[in-house]
């Protein structure tokens, strides 16, 4: 069903679309924002500089621009799917030639005032074109492999591209959201499991080659991903930060060791304590309960978005609004595995808490793709 | 794209089917999450909390303060100094090399000690406090504190440190402390972390090495809070160690310090012994040094000074050296009191029995000269010893045999070591048969008695035995050395000492014959004597060979020291207690190369006897009115190196 079909008249217009909007989702974000504010304080030693009163800005302009988005009817948004992923592709062969370099990878773009992370951008870009591509294909084309091989190419370019930068957590986060699309589009089963079956035979085969003749990964390869996927291995390096937020995130006990008392981050034992481990600290601070609790928020959005998507009898607008929910889900659900020792060390944000201009403002903008989608739903 | 509404109905189911297995695995996925929660925070909180705690706390060390070294009078020997350090931190500085200019205008810096600090500044963690200047006076203290918002980073600290306000006097005594070097690491098996502490100071000579133990005291701990990168964020509890105990001494500062003016000079040592309980009273050794320089840090050409890296070995005098009982030398005459104690206990020689000296006496064909080479005729016992004759010895010594002489010798203290609180102790030489045997495996000839018997051959004593030996004469008791009076208050055992069993009679007319020397007038130190009743001093004169027989170009043998190269002269001996009637002191002064016994050694002991006995500067009246002239002339010429030392209070150096 496509917008020419929507019966406009049922759609709300005007300031009513205000009450049409999921209310409890926006709740569920500033509330989440809101114990971001309290650990940024927390980290910086009990101070709004330098990293709360940046955040509460951006948070409010994001706030601004979710309502906009959301204001917005979604088919616009659809005939804006195309244009976003050229647009996002464009600065990211840009950022390859004329990036800025931090930390060894070069990941940003300077725009003067800001500094822009195309890679941020794609990820609701690709969202977009794939649920619009999906919206337009016939179903029963879905799981033809011809048009099964353009959204892999669709996923492919920005992901080769982010990957080169080089930032595997993004590259992760565009696969898995891309996939999650394909998967709910309804792509046949058959599909997903002949890659998963692929990747595991492949990651069995480099593994079961080690020390034998036909060893497929030189030693060092091996020795590599031995600590990216165990840490530990590395007490000094890598895995100096992962058991420092490990022993934050245990000391932290049931209820913790008090607002701005977490020893841990205080002290600087924590890495990035303001952006990629910012949830050590809160789990430090405010014990297994403030953990816990945040995470019962993070899965009530998920929640919210996926009823909103079911409900929704818009194609594009319900791919959308689910590929909102999972991007979401991949930046916590990675993160959390992360700091708590259950995966390696990507560098994914945990969203809405840690501190950073481009990675808010994209998840303001996703979720108002996803309350446009709400308000626009047809009825 | 238009759609049917059957093939739009299809697709929402199954995306909703699709939808609601994603969801389902995602909260599944968030159920793993929170399990995991579970186990890091509530089953493992205790482990991880403990983990946390020793990632935060660091068990700090303070050090105690160091026992202070007294004097038998109170008098403080060793110190502890309150002292001020100029540390500055780089992150707190910012610009380092801009900092320090400044400081150094206000406070002026070696340029070797600004170099070092800049180097480790920028060696160091931003955070590390480094010593950019020691030992800071209160005014420039005031002027940086005043100046502190152009020095940021500056700070100036209160430290501790030895100090020794008798400076050289006591050098070869209570020795010095310095920073733990590897080599003391390597050496001692104490397993104290103090000394793990850098540049911790622990003693390395003398009494502050000998008593390390005790006066070191044991640390206190404080825990401190420190971050990732080590900084010290707070001190969260403190528990103050024990200080050390404080050491008593039975040396007496002011007699300490005039034996020091009065040997200034030569290369000489002087013991001096209170007969009636083994006490120390002095015991002086030159030339000497300052221990403050070790304290401070000594410069390299200082050091090399002190070791005479540019002299003559045959021309040291060996400053660091503490010749009183590291040194040991022949005793020469000195030694006739023993064996004379040795023939009479023996029964061998009676007191009154005579010996004919020529001049010399003939040993197996071998002739053995007396220092007199026109004889002293007819020898009794207290004449021998009056005028020193060496062929009475030669006689008598063949008559008892060197194994009893050694076994006298050792019965007052020559050939043992005397375990002082000091380093380097040597025991000397007691020879007899069995010694020749081990030592040179060669029999033991009748030559060799008559050379020990007169205190040459192969007996080496040092200046500490002599004194000792002498007290034991004069008491008839096994007195025995003490230099250490009490620790931490608590009074250490006296060295009175048992009866050693000697006839008195004999020992009698020993004391006798040495009040003669000293008092007869054809006494060897009849012209070192005292004049004055009560304090008339008993002693014996050395003169110890320190070559064979020396001649000029011409052939002629050369008697007179005085013609000879300093390193070819004579030791100079003398051993005497006083008061004569009631022995109170006991002395003995070797001078290395100093000629006569009788002239450089004598007179040393006669004016330390005096200012032992006097407790200060005697009147000229007790001299001999002959030398009264010659004395003020030499207390005149001490007195700036004597300084007033008030009893239990510190002084200051002059």
């Amino acid at each position: 069903m496509s917008y020419l079909e929507y019966q406009v008249k049922y759609v709300p217009s005007g300031f009513r679309k205000l009450l049409h909007l999921n209310w409890p989702i926006i709740f569920l974000i500033t509330a989440v924002s809101g114990f971001g504010f309290l650990m940024l304080f927390s980290v910086a030693g009990g101070s709004m500089t330098p990293w709360v009163t940046p955040q509460v800005q951006r948070f409010g302009l994001g706030l601004s621009v979710m309502l906009f988005m959301a204001m917005v009817p979604i088919w616009f948004w659809r005939n804006m799917a195309v244009v976003a992923y050229v647009i996002s592709l464009v600065l990211l062969v840009a950022v390859d030639f004329v990036g800025i370099e931090r930390n060894g990878s070069q990941r940003w773009l300077d725009l003067g005032p800001m500094d822009l992370q195309p890679s941020e951008l794609m990820k609701i870009a690709l969202i977009m074109l794939l649920a619009a591509y999906y919206d337009w294909l016939p179903l029963n084309k879905v799981s033809k492999p011809l048009w099964i091989i353009v959204p892999l190419l669709f996923i492919a370019a920005p992901a080769y591209l982010v990957l080169s930068q080089p930032d595997l957590g993004t590259t992760i986060l565009l696969v898995s959201g891309g996939g999650a699309i394909m998967f709910l589009a309804g792509v046949h089963w058959a599909y997903f499991a002949t890659v998963i079956a692929g990747a595991v035979g492949l990651v069995t085969a480099v593994f079961q080659s080690r020390g034998t003749a036909w060893q497929i990964l030189k030693d060092y390869q091996y020795r590599r991903i031995d600590t990216f996927i165990d840490p530990t291995q590395d007490p000094l390096g890598a895995g100096y930060h992962i058991t420092q937020a490990k022993i934050a995130l245990g000391s932290g006990g049931w209820t913790g060791r008090g607002f701005m008392q977490g020893t841990q981050s205080r002290l600087n034992f924590l890495p990035e304590k303001h952006t990629d481990f910012i949830f050590t600290t809160l789990a430090e601070e405010f014990g297994f309960v403030g953990a816990f609790g945040l995470l019962i928020l993070y899965t009530l959005i998920i929640i919210f978005c996926v009823m909103s998507a079911i409900s929704n009898k818009d194609r594009f607008a319900s791919l959308v609004t689910m590929g909102v929910a999972v991007t979401f889900f991949l930046f916590f659900a990675v993160n959390m595995a992360m700091v708590m020792g259950l995966a390696p060390v990507v560098g994914v944000p945990l969203p809405l808490v840690s501190y950073g201009g481009s990675a808010m403002l994209v998840l303001m903008v996703a979720f108002g793709l996803m309350q446009s989608a709400h308000v626009h739903k047809p009825r | 794209m238009k759609r049917g509404p059957k093939e739009t109905e299809e697709g929402a189911r199954r995306m909703s089917r699709r939808a609601i297995l994603l969801g389902t695995a995602q909260l599944g996925l968030v159920g793993i999450l929170g399990a995991r929660m579970g186990t890091l925070q509530v089953d493992q909180a205790d482990e991880f909390r403990m983990l946390a705690e020793e990632n935060r706390i660091n068990i700090g060390l303070i050090p105690p303060a160091r026992g202070l070294v007294y004097d038998s009078n109170g008098v403080v020997l060793a110190d502890n100094e309150q002292h001020y350090t100029i540390t500055m931190t780089r992150e707190g500085a910012g610009d380092v090399d801009e900092v320090l200019a400044r400081l150094n205008r206000i406070v002026p810096i070696a340029p070797e000690q600004l170099e070092k600090a800049r180097t480790e500044l920028k060696e160091r963690s931003p955070f590390v406090p480094v010593t950019v200047a020691q030992r800071i006076s209160w005014e420039d203290v005031a002027r940086v504190t005043v100046n502190a918002p152009a020095l940021p980073g500056v700070v100036a600290e209160l430290g501790r440190s030895r100090i020794y306000p008798q400076g050289a006097d006591m050098a070869h005594v209570v020795g010095y402390v310095g920073p733990v070097s590897d080599y003391d690491l390597s050496r001692i098996e104490d397993q104290d972390p103090l000394l793990q502490i850098p540049r911790f100071q622990i003693g390395k000579t003398m009494v502050e090495n000998r008593l390390e133990r005790e006066l070191r005291g044991s640390a206190g701990t404080k825990r401190i809070e420190v971050n990732a990168a080590g900084r010290v964020m707070r001190e969260l509890d403190r528990q103050e160690g024990t200080p050390g105990a404080d050491v008593q001494l039975t040396v007496d500062a002011r007699l300490q310090n005039y034996i020091q003016a009065r040997l200034d000079g030569e290369s000489a040592a002087a013991v001096v012994i209170d007969v009636t309980n083994g006490d120390i009273k002095g015991i002086g050794s030159a030339p000497t040094y300052d221990p403050n320089v070790f304290v401070r840090g000594i410069s390299v050409a200082l050091w090399d000074e002190l070791n005479e890296r540019e002299i003559e070995t045959r021309l040291h005098r060996r400053p660091l050296a503490a010749k009183t009982v590291q040194g040991t030398y022949p005793p020469g005459s000195t030694f006739k009191m023993v064996t004379a104690l040795a023939a009479l206990e023996d029964g061998v020689v009676t007191a009154d029995e005579t010996v004919r000296c020529v001049g010399h006496s003939e040993v197996f064909d071998v002739r053995f000269h007396c220092w007199r080479r026109s004889g002293h005729g007819n020898m009794n016992l207290n004449e021998s010893l009056k005028q020193s004759c060496d062929v009475y010895y030669y006689e008598i010594s063949q008559r008892v045999g060197i194994d009893k002489i050694a076994a006298m010798g050792r019965k007052l203290g020559l050939g043992e070591r005397h375990d002082l609180p000091m380093s380097a102790i040597r025991s000397g030489i007691m020879p007899d048969k069995e010694w020749k045997r081990e030592a040179r495996d060669e029999e033991w000839r009748v030559g060799d008695t008559v050379n020990a018997s007169i205190g040459q051959g192969y007996v080496a004593t040092s200046p500490l035995q002599l004194a000792v030996m002498t007290a034991r004469i004069a008491t008839g008791r096994a007195v025995k050395p003490r230099l250490v009076r009490s620790i931490d208050g608590v009074e250490q055992p006296s060295g009175a000492g048992e009866s050693l069993g000697l006839n008195e009679n004999n020992l009698r007319r020993i004391r006798r014959a040495m009040f003669d020397v000293s008092n007869n007038s054809r006494g060897t130190a009849y012209r070192a004597r005292i004049a004055e009743e009560r304090f008339k001093m008993a002693g014996k004169t050395g003169t110890s060979q320190v070559r064979a027989i020396a001649r000029d170009e011409n052939g002629n043998v050369i008697t007179r020291n005085s013609d000879l190269p300093w390193e070819a002269r004579d030791h100079a001996l003398y051993v005497a207690f006083a008061p004569a009637e009631n022995p109170k002191y006991a002395v003995a002064i070797v001078v290395e190369h100093g000629g006569g016994g009788s002239t450089a050694a004598a007179p040393i002991a006669r004016d330390i006897l005096l200012q032992a006995q006097y407790e200060g500067t005697p009147p000229l009246s007790a001299y001999p009115s002959a030398v009264r002239g010659q004395i003020a002339e030499q207390q005149r010429r001490l007195s700036p190196l004597i300084r007033d030392i008030q009893p239990g209070r510190t002084t200051e150096e002059t």
